[in-house]
Parts: C-alpha cells; structure tokens; sequence
C-alpha cells in the first residue's frame, strides 16, 4: 500500500486547513472509534463557496481527501459542489489504495453536510437538495 | 539527503555484516546440496550441520531439537497445529493461549476452531502479562496444548514463560512459545525456562529474512510438515537453505555475544524516550514498563491519528510503525492495543518505536526534536482535539 504523490502532497501541505470563526455552514462526518473525522467549513455568497476549510482526525488519506475536497469546491456554486463525487475526489489525488475508499466517501459526505448545515441556518429544509446524508457504510455514526 | 532513524527493528532488522560476509560463500562457491555424498554436498552438509549447534548452543538446546524452517510464522504454524494434532489423537481439542498473541499464532487457533477445537484465550490486563494463576485457571482435561508468546510484538511486554510453562507441565500439557520477539533480544535458554516448543525468526536478529527455527524437546514427535526427502529429520522435507541457516547462526551468535552491554544501552535510550515523550499532553505509555523488551516503545498521543503521524514521521526521516487501524488495512486498531483496554479512538492514536545494536543516542534525540511538533500540528487540525480540549474546560 503505497500513497500517490499528490496524496502525500496534500497530507504534508494540506490546503485550506483550519478552523473559520465566521462560516456560514459546519458540517461534520465520521466517528473517533473509526479513526477518521473531518469537519467542513463554508463561507457562502450568492450561492457560491466563496471560502472554505476543514479540520480532520484521521489518517493520511483522510487528509490528503478533505484538502482535495476543499479545494474542488472553492468558489463554485453549491450546486457544483453538491455534484463532487469521491470518485471525482479520487481521481484528483491520482487514486487512493482500496482500503482509503471510504476516506474519499467522507469527504464528498463532509461537503453535504457543511452545505446541509448552510441551509438549515438559512430554515431551509436541505433534505431536498442535499439528500439523505450518510456514511461510509462501514462506518456508521454511532 | 534527510537523516533517516531506523525505529522499526521489531518489524525487521537490517542483515549484519558478520552474518552476510558468512553467508556469501554458500551463495558461490559451496552450492553442492547436504544430501549429497561427494565433496561438494560434503561441505555444504558440514555448514548446516555447524549452524545447527551454533544455534542449539545460543538456546542451550540439543543440536537434534532444531528444525530449520522458513521463519517465525511456518514455526508457529508447525508447532500449533501439529501438537493439536497429537492431542486430538488422546481426544484432547482445547488450546489456551493469549488475546494479545501474533496473527501466525491467532489465525492459525481460528483455523482449528473451524476444525472442532476449543480455544481460550488469557487476558492480558492493562499492564499486557498473561497472570500464571488465570492459566492454571483455565487448564482442563482436554487442553491439548498452551501458546503464550514470550514478548509482544508491539507493546514489548515479556511474560512469566517460566512460571507458565511450570504450570503447564505439572498438569501435563504441551507448551510452546512464540520466541520470534525474545530470541537475540533477550537471554533465550529453553532448559531454564522449561518450554516444549519455541519458534524463533532470523531476520528479527539481524539474520536473513525468510529463515527460521522451531525448538521441539526431545520426547515430542510432531506430525511431519512437508512430507518429502529427508531433510529436517524427515519432519520437514526440501533441500536446506544453506546461506540462510548459516547466516541466521552467525547473528544469533553475535546477538548473545553483544547482549548485555547493548541491552543496557538501549534500556536507558528506551527510558529517555518514554519519559521525554511522556511530558507530552494526554500521551501513554503501552505495556508494562519494567517487564518490557530493551528496545521497544509504544506510546499513544489522544486526538491524532497513528497513520499521519506515522507519515509525517517518514517525511523527517524516522521509520516508525502504528497500530491504528489504516495500517492493517481493516478498520479496528490493533488487537493488542485493544486487549490492554484502550478505547478505540485512543489504540488509533499509537506509534511503536523499536531499537537495535544500530542506534544511537542521537538517533533519540532526533526523534526528540522531530515527533513532538508533529504531535502539535496534527492536533491543531484535529477535530477530535479540540472536543478533548473543550471536554476538558
């Protein structure tokens, strides 16, 4: 099992990292008892990501996925965002070993869930647009 | 170039010199196979003969008591099931050993669950020994066999094998020990410890890889491994890895030879290592300290993750190893952590170092000055940090 050099790249300088004090979504995926935890944070304007960042517990590929992650939606539309896939994520980081699927599943889910959050502050019900958020299966949030 | 600290030496250790430059002749010039006659199978014969003794010597065994084999796993392997097999003829199908054992030792009692036996596995508590009373606790009138390991794997802790193989003859059952850790590392002498079987790895001592041993005393005839000529006694068929048993006698003999003074180098490394590192907020130290193999730290940071710190270790130069769960490929820490009680999002936060006669005390300072800040930063974009910070308030 070894890491491409983009994933090592993104875990040793990761993008984006960081707490943002004024966001205007959180989200949050993940359970300490499986090793991985990642927290997304949006800054949105005019339905765009204008800004956003992330806080991650979990392994290098854990990493290496949020900050990909972070930087694929940043300034695009929430539409868009809500489009990025983990495969697209993947891809990006020129693969993941098949046993750090699931951290590219958390990331894709971790953006939902900021963009969830975005919405229910706004009182918008996000379910329609964002879909049932979920975990990787192997990891179901206890 | 980047300095590069090798901590992983309980994973494997680099081939002494002493061992290769004995080995390079039965690589060219004495290639003649020991089974045969002439001056060429002669000599080769003499070597294995030789490296045979050396080894016997270092474990104060009989030359006749071992059997060359391919490495730690195959000696576990050979031993578990092969006594299970003597004690399934006396209808004897229950084995005791540890929680905390090598997946050579476990996987292979899970496979002969599968085939009808029962198996008991001892606690090892949170300082990671087997307790001699809970064993003798556990001993019943079918136990076929005892396998306790004689020092972990990752958290380095060294059992009581002679009180426990006591234990095991007084009521007559067979016991074997997975040694691979102990043998080279610390004194090895099997008649003082009083064990039936004990396997032992070459390339944990400086040895060539794919080597191995398994002591058998005398008196127990185990089932035959590989059927074929008669090579091992007939026990285990295949023409001898020359190079690789005279290269394994070589390191061994020098393992015993430097032992005390490096075991009381790397002890105080060990020592300055843990107590430093343990200065760190919400650190532990794993397994007992003072039963505890010289070489071996393992240690857990609270909020951080062992595979990133494991990488970003490397990215500095030091060859660290992990027990989270991204290094096993599965998502469950290791098992061994979890046996000592730690709840999983801690056993994921855990790094072991192990030292041998190729450290220095530089080597620590170096990972003195490196790991700490790595602990900082990966904690600083830890969401799981900041709730222990905020629990904590």
């Amino acid at each position: 099992m070894a890491y491409s050099e983009k994933v090592m790249d993104h875990f040793a300088n990761p993008r984006n990292v960081g707490e943002m004090e004024d966001a205007d979504g959180i989200g949050e995926v993940g359970n300490p008892k499986c090793g991985d935890i990642m927290k997304m944070y949006i800054k949105v304007d005019n339905d765009v990501i204008t800004d956003v960042s992330f806080k991650t517990f979990g392994c290098g590929a854990a990493i290496a996925t949020s900050s990909m992650a972070t930087e694929l939606v940043k300034g695009h539309s929430i539409d868009d965002a809500l489009k990025l896939t983990n495969k697209a994520v993947m891809e990006a980081l020129d693969g993941l070993p098949p046993v750090k699927v699931h951290c590219s599943v958390l990331a894709e889910q971790a953006i939902k869930a900021a963009v969830s959050d975005y919405y229910t502050r706004k009182g918008i019900d996000p379910t329609p647009i964002v879909g049932e958020l979920h975990d990787c299966k192997e990891c179901p949030i206890e | 170039m980047i300095k590069r600290v090798y901590a992983d030496n309980a994973a494997t250790t680099r081939l002494s010199e002493r061992a290769f430059e004995a080995m390079k002749p039965y690589m060219t010039e004495i290639y003649g196979n020991p089974s045969s006659l002439y001056t060429e199978g002669v000599e080769a014969r003499k070597a294995v003969d030789k490296a045979r003794e050396d080894i016997a010597k270092c474990l104060n065994a009989q030359p006749n008591e071992i059997f060359f084999l391919s490495g730690g796993s195959e000696a576990d392997n050979w031993a578990i099931k092969g006594a299970a097999e003597l004690g399934e003829r006396k209808g004897k199908k229950h084995i005791i050993s540890s929680k905390f054992e090598h997946h050579a030792v476990l996987h292979t009692l899970e496979y002969l669950e599968k085939h009808g036996f029962e198996v008991t596995l001892l606690d090892v508590h949170e300082d990671g020994l087997v307790r001699p009373e809970e064993l003798e606790a556990a001993i019943r009138e079918d136990t076929a066999l005892i396998t306790i390991m004689y020092a972990n794997n990752e958290i380095g802790t060294i059992q009581p094998i002679k009180e426990l193989a006591a234990i095991a003859k007084k009521h007559g059952v067979v016991f074997h020990t997975d040694a691979v850790q102990a043998v080279g590392t610390i004194p090895v002498d099997v008649k003082e410890l009083g064990v039936d079987m004990l396997s032992l790895s070459s390339h944990k001592f400086h040895g060539p890889k794919g080597v191995g041993a398994l002591y058998v005393r005398k008196g127990i005839r185990l089932p035959n491994l590989v059927h074929g000529g008669a090579q091992e006694r007939g026990l285990r068929a295949g023409t001898e890895n020359i190079a690789g048993v005279v290269g394994m006698a070589e390191a061994l003999k020098e393992s015993v030879e430097v032992m005390d003074e490096r075991n009381k180098r790397l002890e105080k490394m060990r020592d300055r290592l843990i107590d430093n590192l343990l200065k760190i907020d919400r650190s532990r130290i794993n397994g007992d300290r003072v039963h505890r193999l010289p070489g071996n730290v393992n240690m857990c940071f609270q909020g951080i993750e062992g595979e990133s710190l494991l990488l970003s270790l490397d990215l500095k130069g030091v060859a660290a190893s992990s027990g989270s769960a991204c290094t096993s490929g599965s998502l469950d820490p290791s098992h061994v952590l979890l046996s000592i009680g730690l709840p999983h999002e801690v056993a994921h936060g855990s790094i072991r170092m192990t030292f041998s006669t190729e450290n220095t005390e530089e080597d620590i300072d170096y990972i003195l000055a490196e790991l700490p800040p790595i602990v900082d930063r990966l904690r600083s974009m830890s969401p799981l940090w900041e709730k222990i910070i905020k629990n904590d308030k």
